[in-house]
């Protein structure tokens, strides 16, 4: 109960400030309509209006909320307006650039771990690499690759997995460094090569840091399907659902939207966060 | 109660007995080149430690005790003089699996139960399957940590997981065991406890352990033969053969004997500091 009380207090406090900025966001428009209409605005009627108005500056909560529930449980989600058949578009991309984005990462941190030359080689470009903005780049990815007659699901995972590989890099090569010169030197009195140093000492080592890693890169491999969404002309998911409602001025459907990308990458992170939790208790490191 | 007292002069004096000693150093040289010039960490350092002997290396920080057992185990590698282990060199003994090395901290893998720690050289050195399960419950029972298999490092104290990493070190059957320090961040009583079982499992074995420590009482109630060692450059100052009979109950640290030795070995590093 304790820790309930701050938590909601804060909530509280968000919800609070939203509609407060609402109300004052979208009174101008209240405030044009009732100058037109020749009438005086009460405070009530402010209220009432600026929280309820169709194409609002800022939507209320209560819009949002109505919103995510109508676009989720009440419409199938075989419907081109349910916000779940458009999630389910992204989280598939999101995955598939996830999966090839942490292989990648893996192979890529135990080549440099194992190799000088790459080391040196490899570290600068996926540090520069992730200097460009995605913004930037995710465009000429979409359309080199549709120039190959290359569309759909790939294009958006390669974006994906291109931001996600990286942190999946850093982590996995600080992971596999993380045993000790004590702990080597004991492999090297067993006289243990280095795929049994690999496979007995180092990668086990790693897995902490491995999940830490990964809870970031779900999390950017969402931002980067998104993203590639946007560029693309694409007319399913969630990243097409914000493309479509700026340009209609829904403005509802875009938060509702972002709440919905916001909550599937949060249920990613908290997936990840139960696999870590069970593989370390499985490994005896979670105590 | 005559004890052997010899100033060391660096000759082999067993020469005369057939049996080839187990590490043989004969004037073994350690220079590491670092960015403020040669760092002397070995120097002429002569050295017969036969099949059976128990010998501690006693001596200040930085006098190359640690440097002279990682030479045995090739972890480093000397750059000057001969050293040999079971007469081959010392990498050629490292990959023949000649020594079981404990260092100062246990090192058990946190993922790996006790049972699975000590298992870890069986598997690196391929031993038949069938064979793991027994060879672990043998050495756990001489370290005294049977029925503890299943638990986790974490879940011992640090003097039983350094047992742990003892019973690591003998899983495979090396007739050598070098010891860095390996009590030295345990308290004193744990520590009492653990030298008499260390007694006891030498004695139950027949191994031929080097022992290095920076406590004087340690050293001369667990060793056979004490080389007493002092820094800059690294080098023994005295080699003392213990008369204190194999046999030894913790009690006899009070012994005249005892004190005797310990005296000596006080001595022997107060000489090597005012040099």
């Amino acid at each position: 109960m304790n820790k309930i009380i701050p938590v909601l207090t804060v909530l509280a406090v968000i919800v609070a400030v939203w509609y407060a900025a609402a109300i004052r966001m979208n009174s101008q428009w209240t405030y044009d309509q009732a100058a037109r209409a020749g009438t005086e605005v009460t405070l009530s009627t402010l209220v009432k209006d600026t929280l309820a108005q169709e194409r609002p500056k800022l939507p209320a909560p209560h819009q949002v909320v109505a919103e995510l529930w109508n676009t989720t449980v009440e419409k199938k989600i075989t419907s081109k307006r349910s916000l779940v058949y458009h999630g389910w578009i992204t989280l598939s991309a999101t995955l598939l650039g996830f999966g090839i984005g942490t292989l990648g990462g893996i192979a890529l941190a135990v080549g440099i771990v194992h190799n000088k030359a790459m080391d040196l080689g490899v570290m600068p470009w996926a540090i520069a690499s992730q200097t460009i903005p995605i913004l930037a780049i995710a465009p000429m990815i979409i359309v080199v690759l549709n120039s190959m007659g290359i569309s759909g699901l790939i294009p958006k995972a390669i974006i994906a997995a291109y931001l996600s590989f990286f942190p999946v890099v850093v982590g996995m090569v600080k992971g596999l460094r993380a045993p000790d010169q004590m702990q080597l030197d004991l492999m090297k009195t067993y006289n243990a090569s280095g795929a049994e140093t690999f496979w007995k000492l180092r990668l086990p080592s790693s897995m902490p840091y491995l999940f830490t890693s990964l809870k970031v890169g779900v999390a950017a491999a969402l931002v980067g399907t998104i993203v590639a969404e946007l560029p693309s002309g694409a007319t399913r998911g969630l990243g097409a659902r914000l493309l479509s409602g700026s340009y209609y001025g829904q403005t509802i459907q875009i938060w509702s939207a972002l709440f919905a990308a916001a909550a599937l990458a949060a249920a990613l992170v908290i997936v990840v966060g139960i696999l870590e939790r069970a593989v370390l208790k499985k490994m005896g490191m979670a105590q | 109660m005559g004890m052997v007292r010899e100033k060391y002069s660096g000759k082999n004096k067993d020469i005369s007995q057939m049996k080839k000693p187990v590490i043989d150093a004969q004037g073994v040289d350690l220079t590491f080149q670092t960015n403020d010039g040669p760092v002397h960490a070995l120097k002429d350092v002569n050295l017969q430690v036969d099949k059976g002997d128990f010998v501690s290396f006693i001596g200040p920080s930085g006098c190359g005790k640690t440097t002279f057992l990682r030479c045995i185990a090739a972890l480093e590698t000397p750059t000057g003089g001969k050293l040999t282990v079971n007469g081959l060199s010392p990498d050629e003994a490292r990959k023949s699996r000649a020594y079981g090395y404990v260092f100062q901290a246990a090192g058990l893998y946190p993922w790996r139960t006790i049972a699975g720690n000590i298992r870890l050289p069986l598997e690196i050195m391929d031993f038949p399957k069938p064979d793991i399960p027994e060879r672990v419950e043998k050495v756990l029972d001489l370290v005294d940590l049977k029925g503890f298999g299943k638990k986790y490092p974490w879940q011992l104290s640090g003097g039983m997981q350094q047992r742990a990493s003892i019973a690591r070190a003998l899983a495979f059957d090396a007739e050598i065991l070098l010891m860095d320090e390996p009590f030295g961040a345990l308290d004193e009583i744990v520590r009492d406890k653990l030298n008499e079982e260390l007694l006891k499992l030498w004695a139950a074995t027949n191994k031929t352990i080097a022992f290095v420590t920076h406590s004087i009482p340690e050293a001369v109630y667990l060793s056979t033969k004490i080389v007493v060692m002092s820094p800059r450059p690294g080098r023994i100052t005295d080699v003392i053969e213990s008369t204190l009979p194999k046999e030894r109950p913790l009690e006899i640290r009070d012994s005249e004997e005892f004190i005797k030795i310990a005296h000596r070995v006080r001595e022997g590093l107060r000489a090597g500091h005012a040099e």
